[in-house]
């Protein structure tokens, strides 16, 4: 293979009895590269996800694996990727060095390449102090390493992650993106499912916004943040004459006002250094602000710019 | 990148290899799931000690003690319990994602339906070997040769086998785990309970009995108490082979295409 596309999907179909679920999709993924699937609860990023990895046979369209059809060269496909689904797919009663090693043999690895790239795999993503425990024992975290350990064992060059950090505490997901990075610094191919647009942001190198089984929007994450629109400030006024001379103060640039909850919200531009001025003027003019907050573009801002309406989510994928 | 998987081993091969993988797994399982293993050796003392004492003094059972009678009804029971731990696992498997991941491995993923039948054999000869031992304690005598006790391990495994392959199927089917429990007991209860396991079926009422009588477990049963305590055997054994290799003959290859097609 010499292609430096990776992942290949042109016009994907998929319908579950009578709901289409995909209804034509299409998007390449360069090897080396991060492509974030991003979208709603229901919009069809998990049946991409199964369809990629074999586990779903595509009613239509042709999808390639470094040059291997899915449907085709499944075996083949097997053996290049690794997929770390949804919910932690670990087995609970056995411990991290178990699940690992099982799933090298599984891989059809030798014992002593299973055992070796087990403790390679439990020191890089710190589990070694638990690699005697049973899995039902680790934290939420720590199931979403071992569970993304398992689908590396085999050292794959493309792997799937399906929302790798749903429903981790902040600090884990930090140490999940620093992984995913690193992966990635590896030359590994990945293609990841997110609901969040920082999470695209921080991660991809490229995004593809999914919505009710289409591609609506595709792109750098800048360019899609710029679609969403800026970030904006939020600034709260304790007392109704400062709110009033901060409305009269900065008149005329883009904001809107709430006057039930004595704020005033500005659409940021140019980043850092316009919140500092409009900070300085405001307290050179002696105006008293009680408290303020950021708002970053959510994928709620990057829907309602792209499709006029809000994510909703349709129904549990 | 370097990729570690083995390109010279036939396909073969790496069939019995994932078989072995995975039974070892489920075999791990026995003895890592505490709570499992509590029931697995606390319910067969259970139920023997409470037929045992609360109906024995009330059940007529010919010319053989209850407790010589009821040693046979209670190990298939236990057996047929047992081997629905099949279904449970099954479907946990299916709920938790393993098996979605078993299936995007360059492996033969069915061979996991393996791993937890084989896992039952081992489970009910743990639980059999404990309610015999308790069984001792109370009374109960056999009379069985050591080639008859062969024999009876023998239709026991081949029992466990068929309960468990189909067990599976209700795994497969089920929509959640707790639909497992339900499904299985709708299926063991009835056939464990009107059979001869606790009562000779004399007196069952007409339909009942015509049901009890010539239903497999009764067979099994039957079987089995002749070659443990002298009762007679008659065409008992040859029907519970049958009827067991029967259910296998289905159950196998339909578990293995309902595998295939899960999740599609």
């Amino acid at each position: 293979m010499t292609s430096d596309i990776s992942i290949k999907i042109n016009n994907l179909k998929k319908s579950f009895k009578n709901l289409e679920v995909l209804k034509g999709v299409s998007f390449e993924v360069k090897r080396g590269t991060i492509l974030a699937l991003l979208g709603p609860n229901g919009a069809g990023k998990t049946t991409i996800i199964k369809v990629l990895s074999t586990l779903l046979p595509p009613d239509k369209g042709e999808i390639k694996i470094n040059g291997f059809d899915v449907v085709e060269d499944a075996g083949e496909i097997r053996k290049i990727i690794g997929l770390t689904g949804q919910y932690a797919a670990i087995d609970e009663y056995l411990t991290g060095r178990e699940n690992l090693e099982m799933m090298g043999r599984l891989y059809h690895l030798s014992k002593a390449e299973s055992k070796k790239r087990a403790r390679e795999l439990l020191e890089q993503f710190g589990l070694v102090e638990s690699s005697e425990r049973q899995a039902k024992n680790y934290s939420g975290g720590m199931r979403r390493k071992l569970d993304l350990a398992v689908s590396l064992v085999a050292t794959p060059p493309i792997i799937f992650l399906d929302e790798p950090t749903t429903g981790l505490d902040p600090r884990s997901r930090i140490s999940m993106w620093r992984i995913i990075e690193d992966l990635k610094n590896d030359g590994i191919t990945i293609l990841l499912t997110t609901q969040y647009l920082e999470e695209a942001d921080k991660l991809a190198d490229r995004v593809v916004v999914i919505d009710q089984g289409r591609v609506i929007a595709e792109g750098t994450p800048d360019e899609l943040k710029n679609r969403a629109g800026n970030n904006r400030l939020e600034l709260f006024f304790a007392k109704s004459i400062d709110f009033n001379k901060a409305q009269q103060l900065i008149f005329g640039t883009n904001l809107s006002v709430d006057e039930m909850q004595n704020s005033i919200m500005i659409q940021i531009e140019k980043g850092v250094k316009e919140v500092k001025d409009i900070l300085d003027k405001m307290e050179k003019a002696s105006i008293e602000i009680e408290s303020m907050s950021l708002h970053k573009p959510t994928l709620d801002d990057v829907f309602l710019s792209l499709t006029g309406h809000e994510t909703e989510t349709v129904r549990k994928e | 990148m370097i990729n570690y998987i083995s390109k010279n081993k036939s396909s073969l091969y790496w069939i019995f290899s994932d078989c072995y993988v995975l039974i070892v797994r489920s075999l791990k399982h026995i003895f890592k799931n505490l709570d499992q293993l509590m029931s697995l050796a606390l319910q067969p003392i259970m139920f023997l000690l409470l037929f045992r004492y609360v109906f024995g003094g009330a059940i007529n059972t010919g010319g053989t003690s209850y407790v010589n009678y009821l040693v046979a009804g209670i190990l298939i029971q236990m057996a047929a319990f047992g081997a629905t731990t099949t279904s449970i696992n099954v479907a946990t498997d299916l709920k938790r994602g393993i098996v979605d991941r078993f299936k995007s491995l360059p492996m033969a993923s069915s061979t996991v339906l393996i791993g937890h039948v084989v896992a039952d054999l081992f489970r009910n000869i743990i639980s059999s070997i404990v309610m015999i031992s308790v069984g001792l304690l109370i009374g109960f005598r056999p009379t069985a040769t050591i080639k008859e006790w062969f024999i009876i391990l023998g239709i026991l495994l081949l029992f466990t086998l068929a309960v468990s392959w189909t067990s599976a199927i209700l795994g497969l089917l089920a929509k959640s785990v707790e639909a497992v429990q339900w499904m299985t007991f709708m299926f063991v209860f009835p056939l464990t309970f009107a059979s001869s396991a606790f009562v000779p079926t004399n007196d069952m009422p007409k339909i009942l009995k015509l049901f009890a009588e010539n239903q497999p477990v009764t067979h099994v049963i039957e079987a089995i108490r002749g070659y443990m305590v002298g009762t007679p055997i008659g065409n008992h054994a040859i029907l519970a082979v049958i009827w067991c290799l029967v259910a296998i003959v289905i159950a196998l290859p339909l578990s293995g295409y309902l595998f295939r097609r899960i999740g599609t």
